[in-house]
This record gives structure tokens, C-alpha cells and sequence, in this order.
């Protein structure tokens, strides 16, 4: 007897099984990444969600497992907790839109006008940044700001007045818009790159001009790009504890600070969970929007 | 039936003492009374700076305990690295006062018999028992070294010089003063308030009830305007001076001498109502699994050569008064820049950090707790 046999006749019935139940393959392929989402991801959002409604003994400092209400009320009792909140939610959206207003002309440049060299370069232009730490960016961004730094080095060789935009939530604006848009341009370069040639042409021969043509053709089929773009952008800001931390001033803190001091500083994992259930929220609400206006076709 | 599983449980209390290793510190009412050989192990969470080769490899070689360090960013890392995986991990901390407290009545730290320390009685006299590593008279823990919070200031714009904290309440330099990114940050505002406002009847900056804490945040509150950042790192500090963001602060002796070796004009002082200040402890962890090493540590890091060089490499004043004759060999004048071996006045002169907890003394129990001033401190930054 052979001894690859066995292993064969194995193999043949296994064949035979995956032909006779079709959906059998997809679940022997999906298993592993599936088991891996519901444990790692669906498993530690539902506990981020129930460990939300505990409370934290304040001497001890030790999680009390009574269902309460109580993190949520002081959330939105609390104004400072409100403006945390709206702030974040605010600069999430104004980095969104200077990222979009930024990454348009590049994106249509790149993808309609450019010659292949050139795109090439733009490509590696716009991603090279993706290669250097986050922290080294941030951190230069503060040595360009600063009351002495290179901005108002140049405003004063040009005879202009200093800028204080260092450590102000304009310095934070300016990081994030900076830091996150190149996954602005991917998008919307691939949402440009993919309108056809010829729905341009048919517009032009049905006689629209320059302008009309952009309103009513590449700006819709592009809006799905800049909707995944935005997606990014919006989720990162969110999310994001550092950029405030060391670009921010006195009044610069980000949900996400206050979840990393709730955590890190009064050992408070239940408040600092329910705090994180809000950008969780809001992303929902945000995503269902982008669903709507076709974004996720365009990722 | 009900005898058998009487018997079975029994046992396994048996086999489960059996199976506790014994901890070679022999011991009797507790506190161990001799240090038997090491463990050949040792397990530190220690301030960055802490755990230097050059008084570390001595150590390994002098007693064969490996040390294994694991550095911590700030006093409430240090809380939770100890407790965390039931606070068998690690055996001993490098804790400030801030957190000392908290270790001890949280019982994640054990008393330690400070008569196996010979150096012990060559602490500067308030840093024996002081009260943030010492309850009810007992000892958890070894002081190692300490430092004040100072005023600091650049000397080319800050004129005439500082004398007090009110220069950091005041709007005369809006939005060119930095203080740090902490909650203990109260205490500092509830020292000005003892001194410029006494009818509040502040005696301990870090026992206050709802009236002077409310006093406290107010003022802080009021300051928030003037401030331009609220520091989370040294670094952030010295970036600040160094680029002009800032011309004064409250800081500590650290970042004035990295900035004046770079030439920065800065000096920092203790004003008239004087400082608050941080005491360090090496705590022993009260599942410690390698006692014997910790204590031969803290009896090593507790010498004169060693607090020396310690002191030294941070920039901080060694518990241990015989340390600063090393320290002025090692670095002349470094003994006094320090302040080594300060005087009772001095000392009196400083308060150090301590965990604020309700029971305050005198058997009141209606002061702040730590997590209020944490949740103040997060509403205040807003």
C-alpha cells in the first residue's frame, strides 16, 4: 500500500463534499477571518459597550458590576464634556473639508491632466509622508508654528506681524488636515480616474461647457470618492489623542483624551468606555450618510 | 457525601499552601527580621533614569539578581502596572507620592522592615517616616529621592524677578505661562490660596474640603485664560522656553538645568509661599515573588554612592544626608544646587505630593478624593 492513499482518497472525498454543498468552501474560507472579527472586534465592542453601564469604586478603584445609567448622565450633564465632544466633532469635520477642498485639484490633476511621469511623482509626493513616523510629523509641524518657528521667521523677513498658532486648536486643525490627507487623495484620485472619457465628450457635444460639465458630470461621479475619502479623514480625526496632546493648548482636548486620562489617571474604564461609545455613534450615523451617496462603491 | 467533599476541599487547602512558594524572607508578626539569599531575580517598574547600568550591574554582580526594568510614564501607569495580572508581576515600584497612597490602601504594596536598611538612619530626618509612604508607623517602603515643584521663569523677560506664585494667576504674562498637565496641579493653587487668602483655613494643599477646593479650582479656572499649554512632558516644557511660547511656568529643577545648558536664560526659584514638591519610594509589591532581591535592592539603592549617583543622573536630591559629599565629588557643587541634606526649615518649606483620599485627618472625612480631582482637573481643561 501506497502511502499517499489514504490521503488521496481523503482529498478526492473532501472534493466530492465541497462540489455536492457549494456553500461549504466559502465557510471553510471565511471561517478563520470571521472567527477572528466576531472575537477580536464584535467581542471587545460589545464588552466596550456593557463595561459603559459599570461604575468604578472611587477608593478602592475597582469595577463595580451594577447596571447605572450614571457615566452617560455625567457625560451629558456636564459642559465640559459637551464641548469635548461638539469640539471634536467640529474639528473632525473642518479637517474633512480642507482635506477635500485640498485634495480635488490634486486628485483631478493627477488623475486627467498629468503625464504618466509626472503622476508618478505626485503619487510618491503624496505618500512619501505615509513613510516618516506620525509623531516626527506632528512634532515638525510644532517647530514650524512656534513663536519663533519658520512661519513667523518668514512673516517677519516679509514685514508682516507674528502668528501665535502654535499650540491653539488652529495648530491642530493644520496637523490633522496635513497629517491625514493623503488618504484623501487615493479616493478621489480613483473616483476621477474612473469617469470615461467619453461621458466628457458626449457632454461637450451635447453642448455643455467647461463649468456645466463639471457640475453635472465629474463633480457627482467623483462625490462618491470624496465621500470615502471623507470617511478616513472624519474617523481619524475622531479617534485621534496625540495630535491634541502635543499640538493643542489650553483647550484643545479631543474625546480621545479624555478617554486616555479616564483610563490611564483614575483607572476609570467605564467612563472612559462611555465616552468612546459617542465618535462610535457618530461614525453609525456617518457611515449610513456615506452608504446613501454611494461611497463605499467608490473604496 | 458532605464529609468527603469536606475532606476534598481539605486537601486542596493543603496542597495549595504546599504549592505557595516559600518566601525565603523569614519572618514573624509579618515583617521579615533577616534577608535570606536572592532570588536571583527582580522585577522593578521604575521612573526612566531609575535603573542605570552603572548602579544596576554592581548590584547583579555583588548579589545575582537580574534586575528587569520596565519604565512608566507617570504615577497612575505605575498604579496600574502594579495591580495588573493580580500584582504578582512586579516586585517593588519606584513610586511617587501621589501614588504611594494609593498602592498602600489599595494593599497591592506590603509594610517593609526598614531596621534590614543600615542607611535608614542616614535619611534626612523627614524623609524617615514621612507621611506618604509611612501609616500609622508603618513603613512601606524606602524614601530614594525627591525635589520641589519650582517657579520658572525666563530671566530676560520676567522682570523684576518672581517672588511669588501670584505671577502665574496674574494676566501680566497672558498667554506665556505653562504649567503642568496633572490634576495634582490643584495642590499648587490651593498653596497660593493658604498663604493669599488664609480666612479659607487651607493647612494641607492636598486636604481640602468642598469650600477650598472649590476655592482652588476657581482660581484655576480664572487662570486657564493666561495659559498657553498645559505641559505633559518635560520635553514639552523646554520646547515651550526654548522657542519663546512661554516665559514662565511651574516646572521642576530638571528642565531649568537642560535649558540653561543650552543656553536659554532661565533661573526658577521658590517663592514666598513656598513649593509643593515629589518624594519617591521604593515600594515592595505585596505578592512580591522575589522578596530577598528586593530587599537587597533597597538596602544597594539606599548607600551614599549609589543615592549619589542617582541623584546626579536625574537631577534630584538623594534621601540618604552621606550622599552628598559623594555627590559634590562627582559634580562639584552639585551638593548644594540640590539642596542635599536641607534643612528641617527647607523641608517644612515644601509639601510633598500625596494621594488626596476623603479621610483627611482629625477624623474628618469630608475632603476631595483623588477622583475628583481628576474629574475637576478633566472639566477645567474642558
Amino acid at each position: 500500500m501506497q502511502p499517499g492513499r489514504p490521503l488521496r482518497a481523503a482529498r478526492l472525498y473532501l472534493t466530492g463534499v465541497f462540489w455536492r454543498h457549494r456553500w461549504g468552501k466559502g465557510l471553510v474560507l471565511l471561517a478563520p477571518p470571521l472567527l477572528a472579527f466576531a472575537l477580536v472586534y464584535l467581542a471587545s465592542l460589545a464588552a466596550l459597550f456593557v463595561s459603559s453601564f459599570w461604575t468604578v469604586n472611587p477608593f478602592t478603584t475597582e469595577i463595580e458590576h451594577h447596571w447605572t445609567l450614571d457615566n452617560f448622565r455625567t457625560i451629558f450633564e456636564s459642559s465640559a464634556y459637551r464641548t469635548i465632544a461638539l469640539r471634536t466633532i467640529g474639528i473632525a469635520a473642518a479637517v474633512t473639508v480642507t482635506d477635500a477642498i485640498l485634495a480635488f485639484p490634486l486628485g483631478y490633476f493627477m488623475a486627467r491632466l498629468a503625464r504618466p511621469r509626472t503622476r508618478a511623482f505626485l503619487f510618491v509626493a503624496v505618500l512619501l509622508p505615509l513613510w516618516s513616523s506620525y509623531l516626527i510629523r506632528v512634532y515638525i509641524w510644532r517647530l514650524i508654528l512656534d513663536q519663533n518657528g519658520v512661519l513667523n521667521w518668514t512673516l517677519r523677513q516679509l514685514g508682516l506681524g507674528p502668528l501665535h498658532l502654535a499650540y491653539s486648536n488652529w495648530a491642530v486643525w493644520i496637523v490633522f488636515s496635513y497629517v491625514w490627507l493623503p488618504f484623501m487623495v487615493l479616493p478621489v484620485y480613483g473616483a476621477l480616474e474612473r469617469i470615461p472619457e467619453s461621458l466628457l465628450e458626449a457632454s461637450r457635444d451635447l453642448g455643455a461647457r467647461g463649468f456645466e460639465t463639471f457640475r453635472r458630470i465629474v463633480l457627482p461621479l467623483a462625490l462618491p470618492g470624496v465621500v470615502a475619502g471623507s470617511i478616513f479623514t472624519f474617523s481619524l480625526t475622531l479617534g485621534d489623542y496625540v495630535t491634541p496632546m502635543l499640538a493643542g493648548g489650553s483647550s484643545s482636548q479631543f474625546i480621545g483624551n479624555v478617554v486616555y486620562s479616564s483610563v490611564g489617571i483614575s483607572n476609570n474604564v467605564p467612563f472612559a468606555a462611555a465616552f468612546a461609545t459617542i465618535p462610535l455613534a457618530v461614525m453609525a450615523v456617518y457611515l449610513l450618510i456615506a452608504r446613501k451617496l454611494g461611497a463605499f462603491e467608490a473604496m | 457525601m458532605m464529609r468527603i467533599r469536606r475532606a476534598h476541599v481539605l486537601i486542596a487547602a493543603v496542597a495549595a499552601a504546599l504549592c505557595v512558594p516559600a518566601a525565603g524572607v523569614s519572618s514573624s508578626s509579618g515583617l521579615p527580621t533577616k534577608i535570606g539569599k536572592g532570588e536571583g531575580q527582580l522585577n522593578l517598574v521604575a521612573w526612566e533614569g531609575y535603573t542605570q547600568p552603572q548602579w544596576v550591574k554592581p548590584f547583579e554582580r555583588k548579589t545575582g539578581c537580574r534586575v528587569h526594568a520596565k519604565y512608566a510614564g507617570s504615577s497612575d501607569e505605575m498604579v496600574t502596572l502594579m495591580r495588573q495580572g493580580g500584582g504578582s508581576q512586579y516586585d517593588m515600584v519606584s513610586a511617587s507620592g501621589d501614588a504611594s497612597l494609593r498602592l498602600i490602601y489599595g494593599h497591592d504594596v506590603q509594610p517593609v522592615n526598614v531596621k534590614l536598611i543600615p542607611d535608614w538612619k542616614n535619611f534626612a530626618p523627614a524623609l524617615k517616616s514621612p507621611p506618604h509612604n509611612t501609616v500609622d508607623g508603618v513603613h512601606y517602603g524606602v524614601s530614594l529621592q525627591w525635589g520641589p515643584n519650582t517657579l520658572l521663569y525666563n530671566t530676560k523677560k520676567v522682570k523684576p524677578k518672581p517672588t511669588s506664585w501670584s505671577v502665574l494667576y496674574s494676566p501680566k504674562y497672558k498667554g506665556k505661562i505653562t504649567v503642568p498637565d496633572n490634576p495634582i496641579q490643584i495642590a499648587d493653587a490651593a498653596l497660593y490660596l493658604s498663604k493669599a487668602q488664609p480666612s479659607l483655613g487651607i493647612t494641607d494643599p492636598y486636604e481640602l474640603n468642598q469650600k477650598q477646593f472649590d476655592a482652588a479650582v476657581n482660581l484655576l479656572r480664572r487662570q486657564k485664560p493666561l495659559i498657553k499649554k498645559y505641559w505633559a512632558l518635560a520635553s514639552d516644557e523646554i520646547d515651550l522656553f526654548k522657542n519663546g511660547d512661554a516665559v514662565l511656568g511651574a516646572s521642576w529643577p530638571y528642565q531649568t538645568n537642560t535649558l540653561q545648558a543650552d543656553k536659554v536664560p532661565v533661573a526658577d526659584t521658590i517663592p514666598r509661599e513656598g513649593a509643593t514638591g515629589w518624594a519617591d519610594t521604593w515600594m515592595l509589591s505585596a505578592h512580591a515573588k522575589h522578596p530577598n532581591c528586593a530587599y537587597l535592592w533597597m538596602r544597594w539603592v539606599s548607600t551614599p554612592k549609589v543615592q549619589a549617583q542617582q541623584a546626579i543622573y536625574f537631577g534630584e536630591t538623594p534621601a540618604n544626608v552621606k550622599a552628598c559629599p559623594i555627590m559634590d565629588k562627582l559634580s562639584p557643587g552639585s551638593a548644594a544646587k540640590y539642596h542635599c541634606g536641607a534643612s528641617e526649615a527647607y523641608f517644612k518649606s515644601i509639601k510633598f505630593w500625596k494621594t488626596p483620599v476623603a479621610a483627611c485627618g482629625n477624623g474628618r472625612n469630608d475632603c476631595m478624593d483623588y477622583t475628583k480631582w481628576q474629574q475637576a482637573w478633566t472639566q477645567l481643561k474642558g
